[in-house]
């Protein structure tokens, strides 16, 4: 079908014959491409002289990790998918973590990957590498182009695999010869594949008995992941939530699919969730698991994991019910329409012992933190960034203490405001993707929420958000530590602080640094260099005029706080174990 | 438990790369692994044999068939089918004794000898894994010069089993 030329208007038979980088140009169009992240090297010269009069907007990125994180910030953020296009062998391998961070997290990515020409691949090449070997783990699906013909057809399937099912990144592998290859193809009509069939009939059986466990249930509870969002299903589930009365805990990647300013809300569940959600999870008797996939920082100890419930699983990936924990039900499907099958069925209800109960928990233990007077805790940031975006702001985070705190301290009222990398963990994630979502949403307040581990990975983004005047805050939570891994090594390695801190005070002899107390990098001077407005702050009452003055500003920001050197993130409950160990030092 | 797993994929370049990985990448071990073509060109049929139990195994499926070059998985060790694999063994023969010993045990075996040497026969077998097995362990006592087996391959036996695509 996509060899066929355009039938084209009046006695012009002749096709139109153009080139691969131009199909290449002509399928992100048709795809609805708005705006295009990436880094230009030798092997994608073609495309780049496409891109010269293309409808898009172009971002240069830093570095290809920095543009993966962008496109994949801009799909979070946006629901629509994120586009890069970077150059063959090292422009290529430096995309592997970011495909591996949106492929855990489910987010859609088309990454376009030069490559050296056919007949060179495989001769060790300048600039070759196996991309489609290197990258298959960590995309949902890759292609090689061998033939500009197969472009159109090639580029609209590969946005039909990454925005279907559960979604997931896509690399397209274009040797040079196929960018330069003239081709008379045009994007198909449609996209059928014959081995890839995302759409799943709702089995009205599972419909019936999975409504049945519903109105059975004394104790139910919502346990709502990525894929609510993803799924554009929050409406269902609060209407479930509300139908029936039955409170609702999310994970990291479902916050803001559940307001949480709502009373049925439990906030986040799992190592550092809310003392009510997992003590929720483990009384109990349904859990309802909509879109979420039982990792294991949810569910601590598998054996005991809400050992009480009957366990409900609605996810459009198969494999993933039953994988983690055995299931009572799994239902397959897309959320919404499933959701919306068995709310007609779903009995109203009360529940007021078992809400009683939860609401018990959730006035007894609160998240909170000590306050020493005088010291600046970085929980109190996080606290006044809520209070001065009124709530209001997306929020980014890199990985660590910094990401957990932004989870227990800001309220996610609204989905797609909460963007964080929560499968793979991948630091250096937070000011890239902040990037993406930012020029996703243009008119919106996104304050990236970062460490001073995370913040000197992928720094060198900041001036694209400088360059673009984008009105970015990014704020730095300085506690001179690798701040998680030193906190495990408080809790649970007897204090040995093995390469963790970030101040050259106090090192070990072993990481051989003369003694000299100083941090390094200055921060101020950094974002300075950078072109980014800058302040540093170390007490608690300036905190709020810093951030006040950035987000009037309208501009980039960079807000560095010298926090509480040994604070640490509670509750944690230890990897592997139950609820019951959970340690919650709070005064 | 061992089971036999029939895969059929579209005939593309990478396809068996993509299978090989996801099963080692997700800690699973495969036991043999035969591809082959099918009547249709653009198929080809995977039989994979894997041990592990029921989880396992449920798990490697669903893994399979979310692959997007994956058209069908079906688990044959839980179907009515007929599974074989071919053994070519070389075999020492010191004397024509021995060597009519080998000659009598293939027959047995419903084995032919396809090649007979000074020293050597070589003996091509064809049966379920568990025969072949058993045949090999009567050729302990002798000396086995070298070893071909394929791995296992498997077909339905009921009409409406899957075969090929239409």
């Amino acid at each position: 079908m996509s060899k066929t030329p355009p039938t084209g208007t009046g006695h012009d038979s002749a096709p139109t014959m153009k080139s691969g980088a131009q199909c290449v140009i002509d399928g992100l169009v048709h795809a609805g491409c708005e705006v295009l992240f990436g880094y230009p090297g030798g092997a994608v010269l073609d495309i780049f002289n496409c891109l010269y009069d293309a409808p898009f907007r172009f971002i240069l990125a830093r570095h290809e990790q920095g543009a993966v994180h962008m496109a994949d910030g801009y799909a979070r953020a946006t629901g629509k998918p994120g586009c890069c296009l970077v150059t063959s062998g090292p422009g290529a391998t430096n995309t592997v973590t970011g495909l591996a961070t949106a492929h855990m997290d489910g987010i859609p990515l088309i990454c376009l990957t030069g490559q050296v020409a056919l007949n060179m691949i495989g001769n060790d090449a300048f600039q070759e590498a196996d991309v489609i070997g290197i990258t298959r783990p960590v995309t949902k699906h890759n292609f090689l182009v061998r033939d500009a013909d197969d472009l159109p057809d090639i580029l609209a399937k590969a946005f039909y695999i990454a925005t279907t099912g559960k979604p997931g990144p896509v690399v397209i592998d274009l040797p040079k010869n196929v960018q330069k290859q003239k081709t008379a193809a045009v994007p198909p009509e449609t996209v059928s594949m014959r081995a890839y069939h995302p759409d799943v009939p709702i089995n009205p059986a599972e419909i019936e008995q999975f409504a049945e466990m519903i109105n059975q249930a004394e104790r139910p509870l919502l346990y709502v992941g990525g894929g609510a969002i993803a799924g554009d299903a929050p409406q269902r589930i609060a209407e479930l939530a509300h139908r029936a009365n039955i409170p609702v805990c999310t994970t990291l990647m479902g916050l803001g699919a559940f307001p949480e300013d709502d009373p049925l809300s439990l906030r986040m569940v799992g190592m550092h969730g809310s003392v009510a959600a997992n003590y929720a999870v483990d009384h109990c008797d349904l859990l309802i698991s909509a879109g979420a996939r039982f990792d294991d920082r949810v569910t601590g100890k598998i054996s005991t994991f809400a050992s009480r419930a009957k366990i409900v699983h609605i996810d459009i990936d198969r494999s993933s019910i039953g994988k983690s924990v055995q299931t009572d039900l799994g239902v397959q499907g897309y959320l919404d329409p499933v959701l919306t099958a068995v709310l007609p069925l779903v009995k109203p209800a009360e529940h007021a012992a078992w809400l009683e109960q939860v609401n018990r928990w959730k006035s007894r233990f609160p998240f909170a933190y000590p306050t020493p007077e005088g010291v600046l805790m970085p929980q109190y940031v996080i606290e006044q960034i809520y209070e001065v975006s009124q709530g209001r702001a997306l929020i980014t985070t890199d990985v660590g203490q910094n990401q957990m705190w932004a989870t227990q301290f800001f309220r996610y009222t609204r989905p797609r405001s909460f963007i964080s990398s929560g499968g793979l963990g991948t630091m250096g994630f937070g000011l890239p993707a902040s990037i993406g979502v930012q020029i996703g949403r243009p008119d919106e307040q996104v304050i990236c929420i970062t460490g001073d581990g995370g913040a000197q990975m992928n720094f060198q983004e900041l001036v694209v958000a400088v360059e673009h005047n984008l009105p970015l805050v990014v704020v730095i939570l300085n506690n001179g530590y690798l701040g998680m891994v030193r906190q495990w090594q408080e809790l649970f390695y007897g204090k040995r602080y093995a390469g963790v801190m970030l101040s050259q005070h106090g090192r070990l002899p072993n990481e051989g640094i003369d003694e000299n107390p100083v941090y390094l990098p200055d921060f101020v001077k950094l974002a300075e260099a950078h072109g980014a407005k800058t302040c540093r702050i170390t007490r608690p009452d300036e905190v709020a005029p810093a951030l006040r003055q950035a987000l009037e500003e309208r501009t980039t920001w960079v807000i560095e706080c010298i926090v509480a050197p040994e604070a640490n993130v509670f509750p944690i409950i230890p990897p592997g174990q139950h609820v019951d160990e959970m340690i919650n030092r709070t005064v | 438990m061992k089971h036999i797993i029939n895969c059929l994929v579209e005939n593309q370049p990478g396809v068996l790369a993509r299978i090989v990985g996801l099963i080692s990448g997700r800690g699973y071990n495969i036991e043999t692994l035969n591809v082959g073509p099918t009547a249709d060109p653009t198929v080809s049929k995977m039989t994979i044999v894997v041990p592990g139990d029921a989880h396992v195994i449920a798990q490697v499926t669903h893994q399979l068939s979310k692959q997007v070059d994956v058209i069908e998985v079906v688990n044959m060790t839980n179907r009515r089918h007929i599974d074989r694999e071919l053994l070519l063994v070389r075999v020492a023969t010191q004397n024509h004794i021995m060597r009519a010993e080998l000659v009598d045990l293939a027959a047995l075996f419903m084995a032919r000898v396809v090649a007979v040497q000074e020293d050597s026969v070589t003996i091509q077998m064809i049966g379920n894994q568990e025969t072949v097995s058993d045949f090999l362990r009567l050729l302990k006592p002798y000396t086995v010069i070298d070893i071909s087996r394929t791995g296992t391959i498997a077909v339905g036996r009921e009409s409406s089993d899957p075969t090929v695509l239409k």
